[in-house]
């Protein structure tokens, strides 16, 4: 019984996800260099993922407590990337718990 | 669920929420990796070009820096009047000559009790971004009043400490050259007070002059010791630049139970995490760490190198094992007290009545 639950959910929360994805989604990257994130703001469409790679010698830990958009990547090591989808319209405060002065703004439209 | 299945979904919700909790070894292990490469591709010389200091303190827009700001602030700083029982100054914890901290395990408050964490020194207070072990505080505007407030330090409502200085007479004198048109106020209080911790800098230390191109400003173990903090030690992942600290904030695994930045940002790696403090004149500034435990500068590298004490989730990635020699540690002392700068003594100010 709990299987069929689960085996007829998982259909159903992927393609509640891909229909949230509009079709041509853009990836951005964002890198972490210098204990600074590449920009301090970017503006990307409703659907666009962002990549964040630490390119830093050190770990971050990028996050957001933006209400409808929270995130928490945790321990990131250097080299390492991680993809976030942004789904919903509105702006998106980006920062590294670690590293405070690391601040981005994420315009989605 | 059958565990193949478990396994699936459990993939599939930690994907989704972009979250990969049970790899924190891996990333130690990663972290280390890099680290050890890194040390490998940078020379002295490159080390050294990223402790430059900078000329001078930074001041925002909004406070410019003025001496009679400048006096007004350190006036404030030192008279125990802003406290309610009218006998704690801003400088009972943050005593110049013990290089602006107390020299005590844990600052003492109101009615001589302890508070909950040593009193970190305002050296180069001026260049963080946030303020207090946990950070709270954004601005020294903002800090310069908490411990004036809170009822575990200083005691004292801000609106009756406006009272008492408006009472003052010779200070309506020292508040209106300062802010000219602005009245006695939590506001020009605050502003007056993060003037002067702007301007309490620690000086040239001998490492200050051998960046500057001094070879024999400090010694050959020194210089040892100065390629282990950057190299192996691994020191200056979270000490780093000039000033010594990333502003940052981090879990190096002291016990206990004080929740630290967690309290404030309820992330999982913020957990028991505290500020980076600055390491300038830090021979003459023990006991160490937040909670005052480590007696010695030795005591600390010794607890680095075992790679902390508490093993929990929130423990920084960074803190790994280090396998130093004593030779090792022993450069690595002799380096740390080559930060140290021979200051002029701090002139007392004459309070207003």
């Amino acid at each position: 019984m709990i299987n069929r639950i689960i085996f007829g959910t998982l259909p159903t929360i992927a393609l509640a996800t891909l229909s949230a994805v509009p079709l041509l989604a853009a990836d951005h990257e964002i890198n972490q260099q210098d204990r600074h994130f590449s920009q301090t703001e970017i503006t990307i469409k409703v659907g666009d993922t962002i990549s964040f790679k630490n390119g830093d010698e050190v770990t971050h830990n990028v996050f957001s407590t933006t209400p409808g958009m929270e995130f928490d990547l945790h321990r990131q090591a250097p080299g390492a990337s991680s993809t976030i989808p942004f789904n919903k319209a509105g702006d998106a405060e980006v920062d590294c718990s670690i590293h405070p002065r690391m601040k981005l703004l994420v315009h989605v439209k | 669920m059958k565990t193949p299945t478990r396994a699936l979904f459990l993939m599939l919700v930690l994907g989704m929420i972009g979250s990969v909790p049970g790899f924190l070894s891996l990333d130690r292990a990663k972290a280390a990796a890099n680290t050890a490469q890194s040390s490998r591709t940078l020379t002295r010389a490159q080390w050294r070009l990223k402790y430059v200091r900078p000329a001078s303190p930074p001041f925002p827009a909004d406070n410019l820096y003025s001496e009679d700001r400048e006096l007004l602030g350190k006036t404030l700083f030192f008279d125990p009047r802003l406290s309610q029982s009218g006998s704690i100054a801003c400088a009972n914890c943050h005593n110049p000559g013990f290089s602006w901290g107390d020299g005590l395990a844990k600052g003492v408050g109101t009615g001589m009790k302890q508070l909950g964490r040593r009193s970190p020194t305002i050296l180069n207070a001026g260049w963080s971004d946030l303020l207090f072990w946990d950070g709270r505080a954004d601005s020294l505007e903002l800090q310069a009043l908490g411990p004036i407030a809170s009822q575990r330090e200083m005691n004292m409502p801000l609106d009756a400490m406006v009272q008492v200085l408006q009472t003052i007479p010779e200070y309506k004198t020292l508040f209106a050259k300062a802010y000219p048109g602005d009245p006695i106020s939590e506001k020009t209080v605050a502003r007056a007070i993060a003037t002067f911790e702007r301007t309490v800098v620690s000086g040239q230390a001998p490492f200050d002059k051998w960046i500057s191109g001094d070879e024999n400003a400090i010694g050959e173990d020194a210089k040892r010791g100065f390629d282990l903090f950057n190299g192996k030690a691994g020191c200056a992942q979270c000490h780093s630049e000039w000033n010594f600290t990333d502003n940052g904030f981090h879990d190096v695994g002291l016990v206990d139970s004080d929740r630290g930045r967690g309290e404030r940002l309820p992330l999982e790696g913020m957990q028991f995490a505290f500020k980076t403090p600055t390491l300038r004149n830090v021979d003459r500034r023990a006991p160490y760490m937040h909670e005052g435990n480590e007696q010695t500068l030795r005591e600390v590298i010794d607890f680095y190198d075992r790679g902390g004490d508490a093993r929990r989730k929130s423990l920084s990635p960074e803190m790994v094992p280090l396998h130093l020699t004593p030779q090792e540690k022993t450069n690595l002392l002799a380096f740390l007290s080559t930060l140290t700068s021979v200051d002029k003594p701090v002139e007392f100010p004459i309070f207003p009545r």
